[in-house]
C-alpha cells in the first residue's frame, strides 16, 4: 500500500468548469510573456530559475501525487542531465543540442535503472531506496574526479548567441516549459494517469482488476525521469556550471519541498511551490547565510501544519464551500 | 601481497564495525518504532563534533564519547517529544520531517564548528600498532572491531533476554495491549529512540577518530547506513551486522581496486539483492 503524504486533494475536474481553466491559463500566459517587460534583468533570471525548477517539481509530482511514490532521487536524475550536457559541450567539444538530447536521454536511462530497482517497493522503503540511489550518484560525481572534476565541478561553454542574454533565454525556457507542462498535464489526465491514481489509492484492487501495476509504475517513473532530464538540461544552459552540489540530496529535497508546498497531486501547484521556495531562498540569502536552516525549518513546519500544500489547501477550502452552498441551496 | 590483502580485510572489518554501530541505531528505530530517522547522519556528525570538543577540553576521549552519546540522546528526546508527536502515524510526513531536522542540525554544526576537518584524539593506551598475522595494524581499529562486537552482543541481549526488550517487542506488535497492562508504552518508545540516537553519537566519536569529521561526513555515513539497512532488512539486528560486514568489506576492496568508483562497488550488490529480495536479506513485511 502506498501511503500518500496527505489526504488526496479533491480532483481538479470535479470542481472547475473548463471555461475557467482556459481563462486562468490565458491570464497566466499573458503574465509570463509580459514579465520581462516590467521586471529588472536579475528578477527575470530568477523567474527563469523558477520555471526550470517547476518542471523538476512537476516531474516529482507525477510520481508522488499520481503514482503514490514519493521520491528523493530526482535531484540526481536532474543533475545527471546537467552533467552530461556540460561534459559533452565543454570537455568533449560536442554541439550543444546534441548535448541536450544526450543529457535528457541519460537522465531517462538513469531513471529506468532507478525504476527497475525501486518499483517493487512503496512508501517509506521507496523513499529510502531512491534516496540511497541518488546519493550514490552524488558520491560518484564527487569521487570520479577524472570525469566530473570532483568538488571543483565543470564549467560550461555558455549559451548559443541567440539566447545568451537573460531575456531571450527566459523566452526560450518559457517556450520549452509550456509544452512540457502541457505534456505532463495530458500524461496525468490520460487513462494511463487515471490508472496510476488507481494504483496510488489501492494497489491490490488494481492488480485484481488485471492491471500490470509494476509496468505502470515503471513507465511513470521513466516518464518522470524524462521530464526531470529536460529540467536538468535547461539548468545546464541556465547555470553554465555543474558540481556535486547539483546532484546532492538538498537538490532532491528542495524540489520535493516545492512539489509539496504547491500541493502533491495538483501538478500545476508546483509552479506556486517553486515560486515560494525560490523567492524565500533569495530573500533569506540577502540577509543571512543560513539558508539550509531556513529550508529545514520550512520543511518541518509544512510537514506539521500544511502537508497538503497551498493549492491542495485552497482546493479543500473551495470544495467545502461548494458543499456548504449546495446544502444551503437544497434547504 | 598477502600482507596487503590482510590489511585490506582488517580495514573492511573495522569499517564494518563502525557501520554496524551507526546502522544498528538506525535499524532499531526503523524496525521497532516504524520511524525512519533521516537525521541519523546529522546526529552522528553532531555527536562526533561534540565528542571532539569535550575530548580536547578534558583530555579524555572516553569522556568525549559519553558526552556525545548523552547530547545526541537528548537531541533525540527533543525530536521525539517535541516534533514527532505532531505527525505520529503518518510515515512519510515523519521521514520528511526528520529530513528537515537533518538540514537544521547540519547547519548548526557548520555554525558552531565551521567547515574544517576534525580528528577526535585517540586515548594513549590505544595509540600505536600491534602485530596481527604478520601485519602491523593500528590498535585503535582493533578496539573499534571489538566494540562493534560488544554493541551487537549487548543489543541482542537487551532485545531478546531482558524485560525491557520484551516490552519493546510487545509494544511493536500491539501497543494498546501493553498500555492496558499498565505500562507507559510511550516512555518505552522514547527510551528506544534515545538509545538509537545515542548509538549514532557513539559512532560519530569513533568515526571521528579514524575517518575524521567534515561537513559532508553526515551524508556519507547516512548513505552507508541506508545501504546496510536496505541490504539487511529493516529492524533486523542480524541483518544490520551482515549488511555492515558486506558493505564494509566491499567498500575497502572497492577502494583499492577502483579508487574512483568505490561507491559503485557497494551499489552493485545492493541492486542485485533488491532484484530478488526487495525487503532485504532479513526483512519481513510490515
Amino acid at each position: 500500500m502506498a501511503t500518500p503524504i496527505s489526504q488526496a486533494a479533491p480532483s481538479y475536474e470535479a470542481r472547475t468548469r473548463p471555461s475557467h481553466v482556459v481563462g486562468w491559463i490565458a491570464l497566466a500566459a499573458v503574465a509570463l510573456i509580459a514579465l520581462p517587460l516590467v521586471l529588472p534583468s536579475y528578477q527575470v533570471s530568477i523567474t527563469t530559475q523558477i520555471l526550470i525548477f517547476s518542471v523538476l517539481a512537476m516531474s516529482i509530482d507525477v510520481l508522488a501525487g499520481y503514482g503514490g511514490r514519493t521520491t528523493l532521487g530526482h535531484g540526481a536524475i536532474f543533475g545527471a542531465s546537467t552533467y552530461v550536457v556540460i561534459y559533452w559541450t565543454a570537455v568533449l567539444g560536442g554541439g550543444i543540442w546534441t548535448g541536450v538530447a544526450l543529457g535528457i536521454l541519460c537522465a531517462t536511462l538513469l531513471a529506468a535503472v532507478f525504476a527497475l530497482l525501486a518499483i517493487r517497493t512503496s512508501g517509506v522503503y521507496f523513499l529510502l531506496l531512491t534516496l540511497a540511489l541518488g546519493m550514490i550518484v552524488w558520491g560518484l560525481c564527487l569521487r570520479w574526479t577524472s570525469v566530473t572534476g570532483g568538488e571543483n565541478g565543470l564549467r560550461g561553454i555558455g549559451r548559443p548567441e541567440f539566447i545568451a542574454d537573460h531575456i531571450s533565454f527566459y523566452y526560450a525556457v518559457l517556450l520549452v516549459v509550456a509544452p512540457v507542462t502541457w505534456a505532463m498535464w495530458r500524461f496525468v489526465h490520460s487513462p494511463f494517469g487515471l490508472t496510476l491514481r488507481g494504483i496510488r489509492d489501492s494497489e491490490s484492487r488494481m492488480r485484481s482488476l488485471g492491471y500490470n501495476v509494476p509496468l505502470h509504475l515503471f513507465i511513470a517513473f521513466v516518464a518522470s525521469g524524462f521530464f526531470a532530464g529536460i529540467a536538468g538540461a535547461l539548468y545546464a544552459l541556465f547555470n553554465n556550471f555543474v558540481s556535486p552540489s547539483t546532484v546532492q540530496l538538498s537538490q532532491s529535497v528542495a524540489a520535493l519541498l516545492m512539489a509539496i508546498t504547491g500541493g502533491v497531486g495538483t501538478l500545476l501547484g508546483s509552479f506556486v511551490g517553486a515560486t515560494l521556495i525560490i523567492a524565500l531562498e533569495n530573500v533569506v540569502s540577502a540577509f543571512t547565510a543560513r539558508w539550509p536552516t531556513v529550508l529545514g525549518v520550512t520543511f518541518v513546519l509544512i510537514m506539521i501544519f500544511a502537508p497538503e500544500g497551498v493549492v491542495g489547501r485552497v482546493r479543500i477550502l473551495l470544495s467545502r464551500r461548494r458543499k456548504r452552498q449546495s446544502s444551503e441551496s437544497l434547504n | 601481497m598477502t600482507g596487503i590483502n590482510l590489511f585490506q580485510i582488517l580495514n573492511g572489518l573495522t569499517f564494518a564495525a563502525l557501520l554496524f554501530i551507526v546502522a544498528s541505531g538506525f535499524t532499531l528505530i526503523f524496525g521497532l518504532l516504524r520511524i525512519v530517522n533521516l537525521a541519523h547522519g546529522a546526529l552522528y556528525l553532531i555527536g562526533g563534533l561534540a565528542g571532539y570538543s569535550v575530548a580536547e577540553a578534558s583530555g579524555s576521549a572516553a569522556l568525549g564519547a559519553v558526552a556525545a552519546m548523552a547530547l545526541v540522546a537528548l537531541l533525540g528526546a527533543v525530536l521525539e517529544r517535541g516534533l514527532m508527536r505532531f505527525v505520529r502515524g503518518a510515515e512519510l510526513r515523519q521521514v520528511l520531517l526528520t529530513l528537515g531536522v537533518a538540514f537544521i542540525l547540519d547547519d548548526i554544526a557548520l555554525v558552531i564548528w565551521g567547515g574544517d576537518t576534525f580528528t577526535v584524539p585517540v586515548p594513549a593506551m590505544l595509540q600505536g600498532a600491534m602485530q596481527i598475522g604478520g601485519v602491523f595494524y593500528p590498535k585503535f581499529r582493533i578496539f573499534v572491531l571489538a566494540l562493534g562486537v560488544i554493541v551487537f552482543a549487548a543489543l541482542w541481549l537487551l532485545l531478546n533476554h531482558t524485560r525491557l526488550g520484551a516490552l519493546i517487542r510487545a509494544g511493536v506488535d500491539d501497543p494498546e495491549m501493553v498500555e492496558a497492562s499498565g505500562i507507559n508504552i510511550r516512555r518505552v518508545f522514547l527510551g528506544t529512540f534515545m538509545l538509537g540516537c545515542a548509538l549514532a553519537g557513539l559512532g560519530g566519536v569513533i568515526g571521528g577518530a579514524f575517518l575524521t569529521l567534515y561537513p559532508t561526513a553526515d551524508a556519507e555515513i547516512l548513505v552507508f547506513s541506508l545501504a546496510v539497512v536496505i541490504i539487511g532488512g529493516r529492524g533486523s539486528l542480524v541483518g544490520a551486522a551482515v549488511g555492515a560486514l558486506l558493505v564494509g568489506l566491499l567498500n575497502s576492496i572497492g577502494r583499492v581496486m577502483f579508487p574512483e568508483l568505490a561507491y559503485f562497488v557497494i551499489f552493485g550488490p545492493m541492486a542485485l539483492l533488491l532484484a530478488f529480495r526487495p525487503l532485504g536479506l532479513f526483512g519481513k513485511t510490515a
